[in-house]
């Protein structure tokens, strides 16, 4: 179908690459100042709150126009809008499951109002109708925690809306637009599909109509296009807060954002409308306001996802397809907010790295890695020979054309786990419940490689195929009872979907099976027959060293899952995908997963998303870089996530030697085709001390696997997981 | 044919990033003729410790590794690179073959005409004087240090690129007035591209202790950060370029 949308080319025709470097940019102004001193203040409230929420609603069921408008202070707020009448405010999201509402405003020291209990007496959640069409089969994996994460009781997120359309077409371009969309989904006859596609249109219909309103409560016209910097960000803004008001995402995701509206910002500095102080100060409270979106959640979400990330991820440079780079001076201005807020882990700000983009920009971003923590680096070089040039990272790791492009969010399966029930012919190691297909266990008293692989191979087909047909219940609930009609209708109709599987556990697994292979693993089996323990004899080659004959095990496991994945029917004809990420569910993972034959005691976690198990790359960094970097990304195509963390002393001697080091670092590792990398130039002491004296340190920031958290949100427990891997320190 | 030698190697680190320019794989040798109170990797003084590799199995582990050396190289440290002087020339003629930048990190204290062709092969010194003073030196490291002094005036006249390295201890060699004398000393040097100053840092303590080792530095405190600017300052004010 033809859409007269085209954000991309619009960008493509008018942004002017900038090649200089930061000696351009403004500090904070004074109104910043005092803004984020009284936000900073507010923050402080909310970390000392139990549980870390300062305030939550027990009553309005938040949609984009639920809430009155809210403001930090109204003097001095450049942009504004909040998702409730207060700042830090949480607002309840039941369409993706009640009980999940009423369990987080409990757990808070909250009730839920018995209103709103009673308008679900007559509305069925997500959550509701997944588990009413949940097979016994999917339910064993889920509670065994083979399968963990589900997005089956929170919403899915993992799409990210075209929140620039709206600045550059404003709203009733966009209604118009949909509105012919609609008409031509008219045939000689009815399907569900067709029908479910009008119904869909005239949501997101609705939606837009919504959001206007919302615009216009904070005295907005936003029907038209915006017309300089400020309305620009502020349009873009609404579009944004419109989806985290509807949306209780895992994952709430910007885009690309920042060169695009450099576009305003350079047409504004040259006819003199703003300056640099001014736009700055914009770009200041934009990101102020994305710092305090919140959502409602549970314990266990926390457990798994730690820190109460929204994973407001925006992708940052690139390459243009026609090969200048997308380095702007907005990008610069994006990351000048790490140092004139100082940091902090949102927006997750993602850099697209190119070996081709400007020194000084490469300079520039090492200079405030170095210095905040806060910023990740993804592989344009790689991506944009699938992806084209505006693709933006949802989340983490996954990459996605945007408003052309979303995913079916799968969270992931646990492969070490998976291992296990290959051993113990589907029966769990922890509770001696048979829950995978009973096959014949393996009985010998040395385990055979050959025979281990077979029947893994096995095991990992019956999970392919549990998981790829719960992810297929999930997603057909979710478009029906929790639909994006807001970030769908910043989208096309004729998108792209992919159902985004994920795996957990690649290195426990590739090292398990190289111990198999080249040393003698012994189970140690229970009186129920089940391996328990492992005695391992010899050494054997461990991933994360660059050594091929263990880094070609993950690689096939990588490969194997991705295959076994495809001969399965994901749902709405999506195309299947898989990541190699584990934010910080590791740490569950692991506790939910006996002891492995690498020598994993039982409960000890796996390592983060592609991470070689701590202490075992004993090569140096390079060595576990390339190891992790060989991993395939045509068969990892949601994202392989690798964090990095090393002491500034191990980085070079001087600041300058340090950023030019870390460029030859981020240089080699995507030259070699590796596709993420969190970096963390940090002190274990300094992050010891934090754990014993959290106040010092309100903003210390660490990237985790694909995200960054505060630091001191963190569980004690994965203070220490976080502490534990293997920092990089050359002596 | 060279290159079927073998060397004794302490340790490989890929990721060397404070011995040379750029990002280095990092060689350590195994042996070490002196024997310096400050030392921070004692275990690599035994000549028959570490372990035996050849030069084509030192190259195979290197050059996976050279996407990410573009603006560094290769440093051979150790230990004492130049103590086992064929084999260390052996690999610079391999790494250069390879198109790698190549730096040795070497105190000077082997006899310049058993290793002056594995110092014309490098492509950068990183020599480390440990004191003018001839006694001091003794004192210090077993040797009275004429090595370095004379490996340094042989770069000069070759015009071969030197960083030169200068570890400050607190009551040994951080003293105004001896660094002020070297200083005089190193200014007319003018292949020193680089002068550092290594603060004493207590962190291979643990090595004499496992090693067992009588450890004579066990209560020195690292110099403080305005002993070292001072120490900079002294070889700024003779116009050296300090980092």
């Amino acid at each position: 179908m033809s859409n007269a949308i085209h954000v991309r080319d619009y960008i493509v025709k008018h942004y002017t690459p900038y090649d200089g470097d930061g000696s351009f940019l403004a500090g904070p102004t004074q109104r910043t100042k005092k803004l984020w001193a009284e936000l900073s203040a507010l923050l402080e409230q909310e970390r000392n709150a139990p549980g870390r929420v300062l305030d939550a609603d027990t009553r309005i069921i938040s949609t984009i126009t639920s809430h009155e408008p809210g403001y930090i202070d109204r003097e001095l707020e450049q942009i504004v809008g909040l998702q409730t009448d207060k700042p830090l405010k949480r607002a309840i999201m039941p369409f993706g499951g009640l009980r999940t509402v009423e369990q987080a405003l409990e757990e808070h020291g909250y009730h839920l109002d018995p209103e709103v209990k009673k308008i679900f007496r007559y509305r069925k959640t997500h959550n509701e109708a997944v588990f009413q069409v949940y097979t016994p089969e999917i339910r064993a994996a889920r509670s065994s925690k083979l399968l963990t994460g589900l997005p089956d009781a929170y919403g899915r997120g993992r799409i990210i809306g075209d929140y620039r359309r709206v600045a550059l077409y404003g709203v009733d371009f966009l209604i118009r637009q949909k509105e012919r969309a609609k008409a031509q989904y008219d045939a000689g006859e009815m399907s569900e599909d067709l029908l479910r596609k009008r119904e869909e249109i005239s949501d997101q219909i609705i939606a837009l109509e919504e959001l206007k309103e919302m615009a216009a409560a904070y005295g907005f016209d936003i029907s038209r296009p915006a017309r300089d910097t400020r309305e620009a960000i502020q349009w873009l803004y609404f579009a944004y807060l419109g989806a985290v008001k509807e949306q209780n995402g895992a994952a709430m995701s910007l885009g690309r954002v920042s060169t695009f509206l450099d576009i305003y910002a350079q047409r504004d500095l040259e006819s003199g409308r703003f300056t640099e102080e001014d736009i700055q100060e914009l770009v200041d409270h934009f990101i102020m306001k994305l710092r305090i979106v919140r959502f409602l959640r549970i314990k266990e979400y926390d457990e798994l996802y730690a820190g109460d990330p929204v994973w407001i991820t925006e992708s940052l440079g690139g390459m243009c397809l026609d090969g200048r780079h997308m380095v702007t001076k907005m990008t610069f201005r994006f990351l000048q907010t790490l140092i004139n807020l100082g940091p902090a882990p949102e927006p997750n700000l993602t850099v697209l790295w190119s070996r081709d983009l400007p020194e000084n920009f490469k300079r520039f971003a090492a200079d405030i890695s170095i210095r905040t923590s806060a910023i990740q680096y993804e592989n344009d070089d790689l991506m944009r020979m699938d992806l084209g040039d505006d693709y933006a990272i949802a989340c983490c790791v996954s990459p996605m054309r945007v408003g052309r492009q979303m995913q079916f969010f799968g969270a992931r399966a646990n492969l070490a786990k998976c291992l296990l029930y290959a051993i113990n012919g589907g029966v769990d190691e922890r509770t001696g419940k048979q829950v995978g297909p009973s096959f014949a266990p393996i009985t010998g008293e040395v385990l055979e490689f050959d025979e281990v692989w077979e029947k893994f191979r096995q095991m990992a087909g019956y999970l392919a195929g549990v998981y790829v047909k719960a992810l297929y219940c999930i997603h057909y609930m979710h478009d029906k009872y929790d639909y994006e009609r807001l970030e769908m209708a910043l989208m096309d109709e004729n998108m792209l979907r992919t159902t985004a599987c994920g795996i957990a556990g690649l290195s426990v697994v590739a090292d398990s099976l190289s111990a198999i292979k080249y040393a003698k693993v012994r189970p140690i089996r229970d009186e129920r027959g089940i391996a328990v323990d492992f005695e391992i004899e010899g050494d054997f080659p461990k991933y994360g060293n660059n050594d091929d004959r263990v880094d070609s095990l993950a690689c096939q496991v990588v490969s194997l899952f991705m295959d076994l994945l495809r001969r399965h029917i994901p749902y709405r004809g999506s195309v299947l995908t898989q990541s190699i990420l584990t934010i910080t569910s590791n740490v569950v993972y692991g506790k939910n997963t006996g002891t492995t034959p690498d020598g994993r005691a039982a409960g000890v976690p796996l390592a983060p998303g592609a991470n070689p198990m701590h202490g075992r790359d004993v090569n140096g960094a390079l060595a576990s870089l390339l190891s992790v970097a060989k991993i395939p990304f045509q068969d990892a195509q949601d994202g392989i996530s690798y964090t990095f963390s090393m002491c500034p002393s191990a980085l070079g001697k001087g600041p300058e030697d340090r950023q030019r080091n870390l460029i030859a670092l981020l240089d080699g590792y995507m030259g070699s085709s590796g596709q993420h990398l969190n970096v963390n130039v940090l002190d274990r002491e300094t992050l010891l001390d934090a754990m014993d004296h959290p106040e010092k340190y309100p903003q210390l920031t660490i990237r985790v696997s694909g995200y960054a958290v505060n630091f001191i949100k963190l569980t004690r427990e994965q203070q220490l997981d976080v502490i534990s891997r293997t920092f990089h320190s050359a002596l | 044919m060279d290159r079927s030698l073998t060397g004794r190697i302490h340790s490989l680190e890929s990721f060397g990033a404070v011995d040379g320019p750029g990002l280095r794989y990092v060689v350590f040798f195994q042996g070490c003729p002196l024997r310096c109170a400050f030392c921070h990797n004692p275990d690599s003084w035994d000549f028959s410790g570490g372990s035996e590799m050849g030069v084509e199995e030192l190259v195979a582990k290197i050059l996976p590794f050279r996407a990410f050396y573009r603006e560094g190289g290769v440093t051979l440290s150790g230990g004492e690179p130049l103590a086992q002087p064929e084999f260390a020339a052996a690999l610079l003629r391999r790494l250069k073959e390879e198109g790698l930048h190549t730096a040795v990190d070497t105190a000077g204290s082997v006899p310049l005409d058993r290793c002056r062709a594995a110092v014309d092969l490098a492509d950068l010194l990183l020599l480390d004087i440990k004191a003018l003073d001839a006694g001091l030196c003794r004192t210090i490291t077993g040797q009275d240090g004429a090595g370095a002094l004379a490996l340094l005036e042989y770069c000069q006249k070759a015009g071969k690129p030197v960083w030169l390295r200068h570890v400050l201890v607190p009551g040994l060699t951080l003293d105004l007035t001896r660094l002020e004398e070297l200083a005089r000393f190193l200014a007319p040097y003018t292949c020193i591209q680089t002068m550092e100053l290594l603060p004493f840092h207590q962190l291979g303590a643990h090595k004499w202790q496992q090693l067992g080792i009588p450890y004579t530095l066990a209560d020195t405190k690292p110099p403080l950060p305005e002993e070292v600017e001072a120490a900079r300052a002294v070889f700024r004010a003779a116009g050296m370029p300090v980092r």
